[in-house]
């Protein structure tokens, strides 16, 4: 079975977000970019179910500048066969990129597609969803553990309440989430090895897919910051300071 | 202007952030409509049509919408959003697992996690974790947006129960089958509709541990919530995990006990009214957005913080 993983570069998790003095957008000039977090767990995934037997060919898609070719690379060097490329402006809105990974799709005929559940700068948890929708296929989103079996996969998904279990006939859409697995680091021999492998490039024209324009951003700024507080010396001051001050407490 | 909200429930009780979203409509000047999808779901339509500025509640019950999975539900609020103009849904694991589907299938962008409403196409919503706010106009001919329900203040009761509808409607599907669910039942507050949240960290140090925390929350008629960090130890279940990716909670007292303050987990609790921290190493980021600090030792401060309520 083939397995489709979106790979998307974000601004790396442990850098501090800058935006820009004119509010137009957040300051990525100069910035430490990295794999999306939730990405990092579908390529791990995908790249067990292939060292279990359960999928044959890994193939990862990113959408992007050249850059991206950077994040495509780290994945082959984790164990991702070969990726493709679709060249375009680094801040797609959701529905556009779940348009081109649809085309991708119908490309690949994958058996199964694996995404994070959300990108660590947008924060939108939408892609999975959406290519869903849009492919008429079954989706599993938040998962905590992938088990395949007869042509269907039983997804644990973390919701509000704690733990559902669906079972998704496959092809299907499965979104990741932070307790599926721990990411595993390239090794130097991998990331030597991954520079050989293949990534195929597309524009959206050559994917059939118009992209059109469905939100504007006006501004984008840093949230007030919150007044510094006090220290308590004690139990006894705490409690009195909820009351009094506060007002919180009966 | 109609403006649909899905309603947020488990076929028994309608959750409280239904309150909120129906807050969050009243920024559209229109008639507020609720959906109801599920299965023997008669006293959810029932609680919802009380809730004050509610006109009207649309109630469809059938097997198929009884787990509200994605693919049932869907097509259903897809053929209801035909004369409507405004589709708002809880920015819970269910609200963000249906709704960009409907926005796919009705090919107009999504809104997550909208935190206030400008005007009717003008929206805020965080980016990076809270770290940035994001003003964004839709272009769209309908809006569809997940809402951050701690952002908007609950409605209350309205005199007159609004009329509930009953659709004839149901979207069986077979590509997805419902297994099983956690059932966790407790007599604590909801996390996300609580007034005060007692949460603990990786410093309480074990799960034995973590349950010194009941007696307090219960002094406080507090709900528990979690850091990533104590989710991953095991020492309490990951559906209390507040931050970026577990709950977003604002209430009106939050005690941190035991946290360091990673980003991920403040982006989860720094618009509550007022934070306290309690955590033995004075340099924890959690101080800096505290109102009020106190570096003890927890397993000596939790007993006389419990002893002098």
């Amino acid at each position: 079975m083939k397995v489709l993983v979106a790979v998307k570069r974000t601004l790396d998790p442990y850098v501090k977000v800058r935006v820009k003095q004119d509010q137009s957008g957040v300051d990525l000039s100069a910035a430490k970019m990295a794999m999306n977090p939730f990405c990092e767990i579908a390529v791990e995934e995908a790249v067990r179910l292939k060292e279990k037997g359960v999928a044959t060919e890994l193939v990862a898609v990113s959408i992007g500048s050249d850059k991206v070719q950077d994040q495509l690379r780290a994945a082959m060097a984790l164990g991702i066969d070969r990726s493709i490329h679709v060249q375009a402006d680094d801040e797609l809105e959701s529905l556009n990129v779940a348009k081109l990974l649809r085309a991708v799709v119908q490309q690949e005929n994958p058996g199964l597609i694996l995404l994070g559940k959300q990108a660590i700068d947008s924060d939108n948890n939408q892609v999975g969803q959406m290519l869903a929708a849009l492919c008429g296929l079954p989706q599993a989103t938040f998962a905590s553990s992938i088990t395949l079996r007869d042509g269907w996969a039983e997804v644990a998904r973390e919701v509000d309440s704690g733990e559902q279990v669906l079972s998704v006939q496959l092809p299907a859409v499965i979104t990741t989430d932070l307790r599926l697995n721990e990411p595993r680091y390239a090794k130097l021999p991998e990331i030597m090895k991954a520079k050989k492998k293949p990534i195929a490039t597309f524009t959206p024209a050559q994917l059939g897919v118009t992209l059109r324009q469905h939100l504007k951003v006006l501004s984008v700024a840093e949230p007030p910051p919150r007044k510094a507080g006090v220290k308590v010396a004690s139990v006894a001051e705490l409690v009195d300071r909820l009351k009094n001050d506060a007002k919180v407490l009966a | 202007m109609n403006i649909l909200i899905i309603a947020e429930h488990d076929n028994v009780s309608l959750k409280a952030a239904t309150r909120h979203l129906v807050k969050a409509a009243a920024a559209f000047s229109g008639t507020v409509e609720v959906l109801v999808a599920g299965a023997a779901c008669q006293g959810v339509a029932q609680a919802a049509s009380r809730l004050e500025g509610v006109s009207r509640v649309l109630l469809a019950e059938h097997d198929c919408y009884a787990q509200q999975v994605a693919e049932a539900v869907a097509p259903l609020v897809v053929a209801l959003m035909g004369s409507r103009q405004v589709l708002l849904a809880a920015a819970t694991t269910t609200g963000k697992n249906v709704l960009p589907r409907v926005a796919a299938l009705l090919d107009v962008a999504q809104l997550s996690e909208i935190v206030a409403i400008r005007d009717s196409r003008t929206f805020v919503r965080p980016n990076y974790a809270g770290n940035v706010l994001v003003t964004v106009e839709s272009l769209d001919p309908c809006i569809v947006a997940t809402v951050r329900t701690s952002a908007f203040e609950a409605v209350g009761e309205q005199q007159s129960a609004a009329p509930i509808d009953h659709l004839d409607a149901s979207h069986p599907q077979t590509q997805s089958r419902f297994i099983s669910a956690s059932t966790l039942q407790s007599a604590r507050p909801e996390l996300t509709a609580a007034r005060v949240v007692v949460s603990g960290g990786r410093g309480l140090g074990s799960a034995e541990n973590f349950r010194l925390l009941d007696g307090l929350a219960d002094k406080l008629g507090a709900a528990i919530g979690a850091s990533r960090a104590a989710v991953d130890a095991g020492y309490i279940g990951n559906d209390h995990q507040v931050g970026q990716t577990g709950k977003v909670v604002a209430p009106e007292l939050y005690l941190a006990i035991g946290i360091s303050g990673a980003i991920q987990h403040l982006a989860g609790m720094k618009d509550s009214k007022v934070i306290v921290a309690i955590n033995k190493d004075p340099e924890a980021p959690i101080f800096q957005v505290a109102d009020y600090g106190l570096v003890a030792d927890l397993f000596s401060a939790i007993p006389a913080l419990e002893a002098a309520l």
